[in-house]
């Protein structure tokens, strides 16, 4: 790492134009589902729950990219491997978790009623 | 029985009575010991003036060689405990037949393998193993210490906390009685109202955030840190599975926070995450702590495989065979520990489609493992393998964790699991993994840099005692235990009816007895060794021809590590150095930047550590009051800008020159 | 092995090896978040698992109002651009404006608490408790975690703007500004998930 590269290294304040889009974006994309809930939500479940879990992805990389500052060449690009490698264990650990966990209910509870449970349509 | 009936609680003292402390002999006589030892520690610190020296050169030190020798020590200091408690509890299994009680109670036997557990994985196997990483890393890639040296020193103090918290819990109250992972809902505020579960909970807790900033820290140290000219594929393979072990760490260490937090507001707010009532479920708990469970298996392993591999390579006096591969092998590994977790479950009865997902993930992850012994197995051969003792341990590693292994993948088979599952199989098979990789991996690491630390080898002698030993006493010890489990005798069981079962237990409790000594005769080494030390003084700071950095240095090496910074070319860059005839820097001295010692971390963590009490306690106004202390202590420490200070090249100039001289003396 | 220079002064930096100050703490910090984000994984796990445990008492759409899950959001939403601008003000070395824009930024950050504060207090005033059912203790458990973080946040806030206001924007200040940018956004991205899956998707 040469002394000439600090500008574009771990000092990233990001600028007034980075903020402001990322503000308007995240308005925007937090605006929608509010929206699309509070107005009754679609005909469809399942398009309402995809368009509020989209924008929700949608949102969140908006803000690692304005408001994080997050790029491939930061700290080598560790930053971003290390989020990578995070976001996969969170997967891991949700998915797994809900997989896991339902069978065992479906298996050993079956008394119960599967449409409070989780992954399942409700009511 | 030392459970009060009704605890009443007071505002000064909370649940703590007089009726906290333990009626039974057992206890009042290790009391007494301890008590005894104690205090002569402090009467011989207090004459020979020591306080001081401890406080300024090791309590209040950044130096990650000094936190890294405290992590040791701590290691063999809850080793010990840890071991007395296994010894009781083969004792009392070889006793307790033929309607014998044997001569412990069940509150007592139950705290005992609790006990147990916990220690050897918290307080023994999680410092040797972050003691080495901690002593190594730095040297191996050629930095002066870690990234955030006074955190080093905070997480050294947290893990202490957590073991004092532990250990206090024999003398004042009791530990939990729910086995080392405080399954609920026997760990729940129902089953166990007592301080047991509490003392458990926060224990970890305090010890869990050391480990977790000591992850954080050593893994940037190695993303930051890294000497010039080392890319990730020149590192080390010691720094490569350390680099791994603290993506483990910081990757899991969070997720045990969080689900005993949940635990903790199940016994003290009354919410109902892993009760039987109200919608609880008590299995999420178990899912959420293997999710930890697992890796943290793999943080305890990974650190040793990369000891072997330096072990293997420097005594076969070649290069490692496979660098590559065995890095990829590690990287494997430490995906795919994610992926297994359910394995330590499958009898909860998610079904056959979940049961055989980890059942073949299982199977997969054995395969990287499987690489690597044949990698040490090819750096053998051709070799002019030197059997010191580094290498006797690896070698018996070799044997003991292979056996290990395919046991371990005999659990993988789903139903065989639900034959062996919560069996003494199961007992011989892990401690066959971690007695054989955790244990014997960190023998030949202290074998192997002790002069590195200290300036002299250990005693040979000695050595190979405690090695035939514990090696044998382990095989005896613990293949009883297989044969037990397959003949379906659960684990943590006090009484048997079976007299037929009665000669096994005594096989193994005869191995116990040789693993004692084989401890004991490791303590009589250390102190010969130290007793003679100037018999065996290793001046060159290179006693058995290293290939990587840290044996660049003297023995010990200067506290600033290296006086120049070393530029490295390829793998195991100081047997270049050798081979170029550069093995020693020369040139003009310069001021050296260091850090400041500090008490902060001590501070901070007491504060903690009484916090934690506290808790435990329901004394809430002292854990109202500690923690206030411990934000305004740690916001104040912040105000402290002046943290770092120039080693004098006058200084380093002089200590250089002494190792100099001493080089030539030993050559 | 085979290197072709095999003069010493090739494998020793005789000249002084300068590490940047602090340069280790950017990524440390950002590895710090990124296990708080697994201790809130697991939470929303949890929440996953448990989010339909009602125990026969009230579910979200008895319990929420999402005109104030609006407002809140708004708040956070707020605090991370006025941040962001004192982040501006940071890099031009401005230290009255930063300042300013981190006590705005700290008001928004108030603001939240209270409207979290209020909320459960309304929910536990209804019986809708911690207590009451494992989907309620699930959701303060996680809705919680995260008020206790952004609680943390603001005293670090303040720890900090009386730090620039008597050492000014010196770097070590601006290195603890940095990582309280990074501290302060990523709440915000956990608030993202909480307010869709938690609220969004329970009155679905």
């Amino acid at each position: 790492m040469s002394a000439h590269s600090h500008d574009h290294d771990s000092h990233d304040h990001g600028s007034f134009r980075g903020y402001v889009t990322g503000f308007v974006l995240s308005v925007i994309l937090t605006a929608i589902p509010f929206a699309v809930v509070m107005g009754g939500g679609f005909d469809s479940r399942a398009l309402t729950v995809l368009v509020v879990i989209g924008c929700a992805i949608v949102q969140v990389l908006v803000h690692m990219v304005y408001f994080l500052h997050m790029n491939s060449h930061s700290e080598e690009g560790w930053t971003l491997i290390s989020t990578l490698f995070t976001v996969v264990i969170v997967v891991i650990m949700i998915a797994g978790s809900l997989w896991v966990m339902f069978h065992l209910n479906t298996n050993m509870m079956p008394q119960m009623n599967h449409d409070l449970l989780p992954i399942g349509p409700q009511s | 029985m030392a459970v009060p009936a009704n605890v009443e609680t007071t505002f000064l003292f909370g649940r703590l009575t007089l009726d906290a402390i333990p009626k039974d002999p057992i206890v009042w006589a290790t009391f007494v010991v301890v008590a005894i030892g104690g205090a002569a520690l402090v009467w011989a610190l207090t004459k020979y003036r020591l306080w001081g020296y401890l406080w300024h050169e090791w309590f209040t030190s950044v130096d990650h060689k000094k936190i890294g020798i405290m992590y040791m020590i701590l290691g063999l200091i809850m080793f010990v405990r840890g071991f007395a408690d296994a010894i009781m509890m083969r004792l009392q299994q070889a006793l307790a037949f033929g309607g014998s009680e044997g001569y412990l109670n069940a509150h007592h036997y139950d705290q005992i393998f609790t006990a147990h557990g916990v220690i050897m994985i918290f307080f023994v196997a999680m410092p040797f193993v972050t003691g080495i990483m901690n002593y190594l890393v730095p040297l191996q890639i050629g930095a002066r210490d870690v990234s955030f040296p006074f955190l080093n020193n905070f997480s050294f103090w947290m893990t202490a906390g957590g073991a004092i918290i532990v250990m206090a819990s024999l003398f004042l109250g009791e530990f939990a009685q729910t086995g080392w992972l405080a399954f609920p809902p026997l760990s729940g505020l129902h089953k166990s109202p007592y301080v047991g579960v509490d003392y458990y909970i926060w224990g970890l807790q305090v010890a869990g955030v050391g480990t977790t900033l000591s992850g954080i820290n050593l893994l940037v140290t190695i993303l930051k840190m890294r000497a010039p000219g080392m890319t990730m594929m020149k590192m080390p393979i010691f720094t490569w599975t350390s680099f791994c072990t603290n993506i483990l760490i910081v990757a899991s260490f969070p997720v045990l926070t969080a689900t005993l937090v949940l635990l903790t507001l199940d016994r003290y707010v009354g919410t109902n995450f892993f009760t039987n009532d109200l919608g609880g479920n008590p299995m999420m708990y178990i899912n959420l702590i293997w999710i930890w469970g697992h890796p943290e298996v793999y943080i305890l392993i990974l650190p040793l495989f990369g000891v072997f591999s330096e072990v293997t390579s420097t005594f076969s006096g070649k290069r490692l065979f496979g660098y590559t591969s065995m890095v990829y092998a590690t990287v494997c590994i430490t995906v795919l520990s994610y992926l297994v977790w359910l394995h330590h479950f499958f009898t909860m009865g998610s079904g056959a489609s979940v049961n055989s997902f980890f059942g073949i993930t299982t199977m997969i992850i054995s395969i990287p493992t499987g690489a690597k012994i044949f990698n040490w197995l090819f750096t053998m051969y051709q070799g002019r393998v030197r059997f010191e003792l580094p290498m006797m341990w690896t070698i018996a590693f070799m044997l003991t964790f292979t056996v290990g292994g395919m046991t371990g993948v005999l659990l993988a088979v789903p139903p065989a699991d639900f034959v062996l599952h919560n069996s003494l199989f199961l007992i011989a098979h892990f401690h066959n993994v971690i007695i054989g990789g955790v244990l014997f991996g960190s023998f030949a690491a202290i074998n192997f840099w002790w002069p590195k630390a200290f300036g002299f080898q250990l005693n040979q002698f000695w050595g190979k005692v405690s090695f035939w030993f514990w090696v044998v006493g382990f095989w005896v010890a613990f293949m009883p235990l297989y044969v037990l489990g397959l003949m379906g005798v659960t684990r943590r069981m006090r009484v048997f009816d079976d007299p037929s079962l009665q000669i096994w237990f005594i096989i193994a409790g005869i191995g116990a007895v040789m693993i004692a000594i084989g401890i004991a005769a490791m303590f009589v080494q250390f102190g010969v060794s130290i007793w003679k030390r100037n018999e065996n003084r290793d001046l060159t700071g290179d006693p058995w021809n290293g290939r990587t950095l840290e044996w660049a240095t003297s023995s010990p090496p200067a506290h600033y590590n290296f006086a120049f910074t070393p530029v490295v070319h390829g793998l195991d860059a100081y047997a270049d150095m050798k081979d170029a005839g550069a093995a020693r820097g020369q040139g003009k001295y310069l001021p050296i930047h260091m850090p400041r010692y500090t008490g902060s971390g001590v501070i901070l963590a007491g504060l903690s550590t009484v916090c934690g009490m506290a808790l435990i306690w329901y004394v809430w106004w002292l854990a109202a009051l500690s923690f206030i202390a411990l934000v305004g202590y740690a916001i104040y420490h912040t105000f402290n800008y002046d943290r770092d200070y120039y080693v004098p090249a006058e200084e380093v100039r002089l200590t250089e020159e002494a190792h100099a001289r001493q080089m030539a003396q030993g050559a | 092995m085979s290197t072709p220079s095999t003069q010493p002064a090739a494998y020793w930096e005789v000249e002084p090896h300068h590490h940047e100050d602090g340069a280790s703490t950017n990524i440390g910090f950002w590895v710090y978040l990124m296990s708080d984000c697994l201790m809130f994984a697991v939470l929303f796990a949890t929440f996953g698992v448990l989010h339909g445990s009602y125990a026969a008492g009230p579910g979200p759409k008895e319990l929420f109002d999402l005109e104030l899950v609006a407002l809140n959001t708004a708040f956070l939403l707020f605090s991370s651009i006025t941040y962001g601008f004192a982040m501006l003000c940071m890099a031009r070395d401005d230290q009255r404006g930063t300042l300013r824009w981190l006590g705005i930024t700290l008001v928004f950050g108030l603001l939240f608490l209270a409207v979290e504060l209020y909320e459960f207090h309304h929910l536990i005033h209804l019986g809708a408790g911690p207590q009451r059912s494992a989907f309620l203790s699930s959701f303060f458990a996680l809705v919680g975690t995260h008020g206790l973080h952004v609680a943390f946040g603001s005293i670090w806030l303040v720890t900090l703007m009386v730090q620039v206001n008597r050492k000014g924007l010196i770097p070590a200040n601006k290195r603890r500004l940095s990582c309280l940018s990074l501290f302060w956004h990523f709440l915000d991205v956990i608030w993202i998930g909480v307010f869709t899956l938690v609220y969004l998707m329970g009155m679905i």
